[in-house]
């Protein structure tokens, strides 16, 4: 059993409530601030890479990719120079947990790529922040310049022979460009489509350079796991996937918002402790549990744990931890046409199945929905879906994909209620 | 007359094309800078920027039509967008994006007659916390009702009329 904390507001990763910010660099060196830094530059970076894995740190991003793992792929015999770039890009809906470090607490990010990319040895940090975060790349700057004039930024990094520059990159409004290698893409001016791999971004990433891409939460683990110890942070999760965790809840619930946890939190804790409860006490119809592209899940799977391991074994996905919730009375199919909208609206149009097919999926839910489905689309819709399914470069075909058959395969009752009836039973259309 | 950037523009440029180790990679946060300078990306400013940074024009083109807020044609001086999304339309986007179309008169991709306003239903803005989001130019404005969504669009229509209804200032202080 994982212990419950007693205000899920506010934590070691929350360490800001709703409303409060940590924005001026004497507040966050007044609350241990660059202690953890401090630390890691007297630690060689070997040893630092050792004490991230041992932190069991799973990246925050939503593929709970080991952190320590993907560093370690980083060649040992190039030359060339080695960049951090942050995945500032949230755009997977439901997600809205790295707006609070933009926003709220970016010391506790900016000191997080600090250790990182010693850790590493990238001497030029990138922040890729989705463009639509005007004022939060405001303050990221502001917090970037305060880190300059006390020299925790600069040549020398708190005194150390560690020199380090940390830019803010604006995205222009492209979901694909949170996928990594079109990230980089689109730092480098191109249109952002992600690339073929091999080579992985850590041996040939940025302008050819070996690059590590790392979430903004993630690079709050690390310093959390760096100022408390690789022990101490793996205690406040579990043994495989250490640390607190942001959990995110949105939809049909009483109190929405972020909540911070021990990985392993239950759907049930976080939707009905943490969010009160659902809107007009509703029954359940559907859980989506961690961003739009993970398969939905319905009220049998309340007491799943929610990490990376549970998550999969329940059918679905823990992803960002952002969890939707919708109440009896909404159309499945409604909130289907949604999602099939989006990620058809943001295929980068590069690999036929996923150009072609989000479209074909988006038109055969919206007809469905409007009453105009025909017998057997239920089926067609698993047709389409399942060839999207693993025949495209990147996961955002994948990612269209699984919604579909998730909730066509949940409720299925409903997709052929609208097709018998030709209208939608919900009167949602 | 010819497109050029003003002084200030012109500093923010300098800031950018010195982060990174070729031109290309400026590219974006510049287009951002020519969008807000020239209220939108027409073919002269792409050409504009595309000279500015020793890029063919073709380049310059194709990263611009492959970013939704990078503007190919004009907007309303108030850019009005609203969250479609999934958290959004649970907690009633549908019902604010129709209010606004009836108060404004205008469907989305559309601008008022005077120019004021433009409407956009738009993909998740990373709010779902505080849904239903939507965003004006540059500002969040979250947890909406149709009350708030009015007195937002009087207190629009009363403002100073400043320049440019720019989106994205993308980094460029």
């Amino acid at each position: 059993m994982i212990a419950i904390p007693a205000n899920p507001g506010r934590g070691h990763l929350l360490r800001c409530g709703p409303g409060e910010s940590i924005l001026d660099i004497s507040k966050h060196q007044a609350i241990g601030g660059f202690l953890a830094l401090r630390k890691a530059l007297s630690m060689q970076p070997a040893a630092l890479i050792d004490e991230v894995k041992k932190a069991s740190i799973r990246g925050r991003g939503g593929a709970g990719f080991p952190a320590g793992t993907k560093w370690s792929f980083l060649p040992k015999d190039n030359l060339k120079p080695r960049y951090l770039v942050i995945n500032a890009d949230e755009g997977e809906p439901g997600t809205f947990k790295d707006r609070y470090f933009l926003a709220q607490d970016p010391f506790a990010l900016l000191e997080g790529i600090a250790i990182s990319a010693f850790a590493i040895g990238a001497h030029t940090a990138f922040i890729y922040v989705r463009g639509e975060f005007v004022s939060e790349m405001r303050v990221l700057e502001e917090a970037i310049e305060q880190m300059r004039r006390a020299g925790a930024l600069g040549r020398s990094v708190l005194g150390s022979t560690f020199a380090l520059e940390i830019y803010v990159h604006p995205g222009a409004g492209a979901y694909v460009c949170g996928e990594e290698s079109a990230l980089l893409e689109s730092i480098e001016g191109k249109p952002g489509r992600p690339r073929n791999r091999p080579p992985f971004p850590a041996v040939a990433g940025l302008w050819g350079c070996p690059t590590i891409i790392n979430n903004v939460e993630t690079m709050a683990c690390v310093r959390l796991a760096l100022q408390h110890g690789a022990e101490a942070f793996l205690a406040m999760g579990l043994p495989r996937d250490g640390g607190p965790k942001i959990y995110g809840l949105s939809g049909h619930v009483k109190r929405p918002g972020l909540f911070e946890a021990p990985l392993g939190l239950t759907l049930r804790t976080l939707i009905y402790d943490f969010g009160g409860g659902t809107l007009d006490d509703r029954p359940i119809k559907g859980i989506i549990p961690g961003g739009s592209s993970t398969p939905v899940l319905g009220p049998e799977a309340l007491d799943t744990p929610m990490d990376f391991d549970s998550m999969k074994a329940a059918g679905s996905m823990l992803g960002t931890a952002a969890t939707t919730v919708f109440t009896e009375g909404t159309c499945p199919v409604a909130v289907l046409v949604r999602i099939a909208r989006f990620y058809a609206h943001e295929s980068c149009g590069q690999c036929t199945p996923c150009r072609e097919g989000t479209g074909w999926l988006e038109r055969l839910v919206e007809s469905i929905e409007h009453g105009t489905g025909r017998p057997g689309d239920a089926d067609l819709l698993l047709s389409a879906a399942n060839q999207i399914l693993g025949n495209t470069i990147c996961a955002l075909g994948d990612a269209a994909a699984l919604p579909v058959i998730s909730f066509v395969n949940r409720f299925r009752d409903d997709f052929e209620a609208h097709i018998t009836g030709q209208r939608c039973p919900y009167g949602a259309a | 007359m010819a497109l050029a950037f003003s002084p200030d523009t012109e500093r923010a440029f300098d800031r950018i094309v010195r982060r990174y180790p070729n031109l290309r990679a400026a590219l974006i946060p510049t287009l951002f800078l020519a969008d807000r300078e020239f209220g939108y990306l027409s073919r002269e400013a792409m050409e504009y920027v595309a000279r500015r940074l020793e890029l063919p024009p073709s380049w310059v083109l194709n990263t611009a039509t492959f970013y939704t807020m990078l503007r190919k044609r004009p907007t309303g001086r108030n850019h009005i967008q609203v969250c479609v999304n999934v958290a959004c339309y649970l907690r009633g986007a549908d019902q604010l994006g129709d209010h606004l179309k009836k108060q404004l008169g205008i469907g989305f991709g559309e601008v008022t007659a005077d120019g004021l306003f433009s409407l956009e239903g738009v993909q998740c803005l990373a709010a779902c916390g505080t849904a239903p989001a939507m965003q004006v130019n540059d500002v969040y404005h979250e947890d909406m009702t149709i009350q708030k969504v009015d007195a937002l669009i009087e207190s629009l229509r009363l403002a100073p009329q400043t320049s440019g209804a720019a989106t994205g200032q993308g980094g460029a202080r």
